[in-house]
């Protein structure tokens, strides 16, 4: 089975995960804009960041054979340095544009402060300028209300919801956001946000319609296979193949392909210049398959360095 | 070089190649060429593989005869219809700065692509030295379709590099496998200092038990007599040529 993993933080990652991602059947991720665990101090170092993500970070995963997209945006935390905030605004809508950028993200409230309202408001504006898509990055704590207050703000903005990504989600927040028409993703993130046996429930009582897998793997401690395990154990849980492929795959495309800058031509029938620079395809992957998982770390195994 | 028939025979590759896009394309060239407004460029570079794709050029042979009578050495046989659309935007958009400014700021918020075909029309655009410093920059880029977009089938380095420069290229381009042969310039551009360093590398792939490439005695061979080089070609035996 292909997969994609939408929400995945490849600049804090190894070789080793991108070997084991690709190993496990993700032909495709999504590396949103992020905090990258310390605040940055100036515009500079979030254009660069930005400018990692839509270059070398796309090249890096496409030597792997994984096609890279991105997010562009101002997160919450960084949204209350209000210089640096004010600053990265002027640069977003250039990166926007962007090759393979799919969304606007990830935006939204960390401590639902004044500031990361009033910035939340501007890049859901810039997002409905551009028709893109947007990424919504609920907070983790008082999340609930949090979560029913980023909807209402995406609404009073004109955002349409089949245009939002809300992400993060669990138990008590899935059930708000799909009756209010918008995508519902879940990070399977050890200790802090989902499991997969969750997981797995929660897609026995809600199907696969509007559900969206993600791993958000980044500088913590958590599993870049979180798409391809959930997959795993879904299907030997007995849930409908149809409703696995969905949420760990068609979905994604479904809604971030709203961006235009992502097809599934990209991996299964890359562009001509694509596979001579940017773009290792892997063939074994073309014909699907199911998921398999490999532990990463192979390499370490191995005495002989050559 | 020959500026206007440069973006004569680059807008004459394109425009044949834009199908239902020829309107777009049109009204974005009339706008570049009255405008000096950066924005009107940064959403034309933005645009062009939304509207007109990616597909490879394959340009006909009086189309690869004219490219190449337009500049020496210059093809466009690798590129792909987003590389040329761009390039010829950049061509004829005049800011109101200087060319090289305008490059570096386009460098740096440039994606994987975009960045390649920044690259790939070095040697079309004006004042083609005064982008050292950022040529500089790509050749130091680890993303190997960006140090190849300036390595090969790419007239500006036999044109514009000097030796300290050449040689480094030439040297990367071994370290991380690129293929020599595309590089124009190999044979008139080979030197004395190159073929001593290429004989250390040599040696140095020989002592690791590493494949050395074929290629890499092409710049050597106008120096396998010097005493100096035939002396460190001597303590490879039979892993040198015998010219």
């Amino acid at each position: 089975m292909m997969l994609i993993d939408p929400h995945a933080h490849m600049i804090s990652r190894t070789t080793d995960d991108y070997e084991a991602m690709a190993a496990s059947g993700v032909v495709a991720l999504i590396e949103p804009a992020f905090w990258v665990g310390q605040p940055r101090t100036f515009v500079g170092t979030y254009v660069d960041y930005l400018s990692t993500i839509v270059g070398w970070e796309r090249f890096r995963a496409g030597q792997f054979g994984i096609r890279h997209y991105c997010t562009i945006g101002l997160n919450s935390k960084e949204a209350n340095n209000e210089e640096l905030a004010e600053g990265v605004m002027e640069w977003l809508p250039r990166f926007a544009l962007k090759e393979g950028v799919v969304a606007i993200g990830e935006i939204g409230y960390d401590e639902q402060t004044e500031l990361e309202d009033k910035y939340f408001r501007l890049q859901l504006a810039l997002a409905k300028d551009l028709n893109l898509p947007v990424m919504v990055h609920t907070p983790h704590r008082d999340k609930k209300r949090g979560t029913s207050r980023s909807m209402d703000v995406c609404e009073e903005m004109g955002v349409d919801p089949s245009m939002v990504i809300i992400d993060h989600n669990n138990e008590e927040t899935v059930g708000e956001v799909l009756q209010r028409g918008y995508w519902a993703g879940f990070s399977i993130y050890p200790s802090t946000k989902m499991g997969n046996a969750r997981m797995v429930e929660l897609l026995k009582q809600y199907g696969g319609e509007r559900i969206i897998v993600d791993s958000a793997c980044d500088w913590g401690i958590s599993d870049c296979l979180g798409v391809a395990k959930t997959a795993q154990l879904a299907l030997e849980s007995g849930i409908a193949k149809d409703v696995v492929e969905r949420v760990c795959y068609r979905n994604a495309l479904t809604a971030y392909g709203q961006s235009g800058q992502m097809k599934e031509e990209d991996w299964l029938n890359p562009p001509a210049i694509d596979q001579r620079t940017l773009y290792e395809g892997n063939s074994i992957l073309r014909g699907g398959r199911d998921p398999v998982i490999e532990e990463p770390g192979a390499q370490r195994k191995s005495l002989i360095i050559e | 070089m020959k500026t206007e028939k440069i973006e004569e025979v680059l807008y004459r590759i394109v425009s044949v190649r834009v199908g239902t896009e020829a309107g777009w394309f049109n009204n974005q060239c009339a706008e570049l060429k009255s405008s000096d407004v950066e924005s009107d460029l940064h959403l034309y570079l933005g645009f062009v593989p939304r509207k007109l794709g990616k597909a490879d050029l394959d340009p006909t042979p009086d189309e690869a005869a004219a490219v190449k009578d337009a500049y020496d050495g210059w093809s466009v046989d690798n590129w792909s219809i987003d590389v040329a659309a761009r390039i010829y935007g950049l061509l004829v958009f005049k800011p109101q700065r200087p060319f090289a400014d305008m490059f570096k700021d386009l460098r740096r918020t440039s994606d994987a692509a975009e960045m390649i075909a920044l690259y790939c029309g070095l040697a079309l655009y004006p004042k083609p030295q005064s982008l050292a410093f950022e040529v500089g920059e790509g050749l130091r880029s680890n993303l190997r379709p960006v140090f190849e977009a300036i390595c090969h089938h790419n007239p500006y380095p036999r044109d514009h590099f000097d030796e300290h420069r050449w040689n480094h290229m030439i040297l990367k381009a071994l370290f991380v496998g690129s293929e020599l042969s595309p590089i124009l310039g190999l044979r008139e551009r080979a030197n004395r200092e190159l073929a001593r360093i290429l004989v250390d590398y040599a040696a140095e792939r020989h002592a690791a038990g590493r494949p050395i490439t074929e290629e890499l005695w092409i710049p050597i061979e106008p120096f396998h007599t010097d005493p100096e080089i035939a002396a460190l070609l001597d303590r490879l035996g039979d892993a040198a040529p015998s010219f």
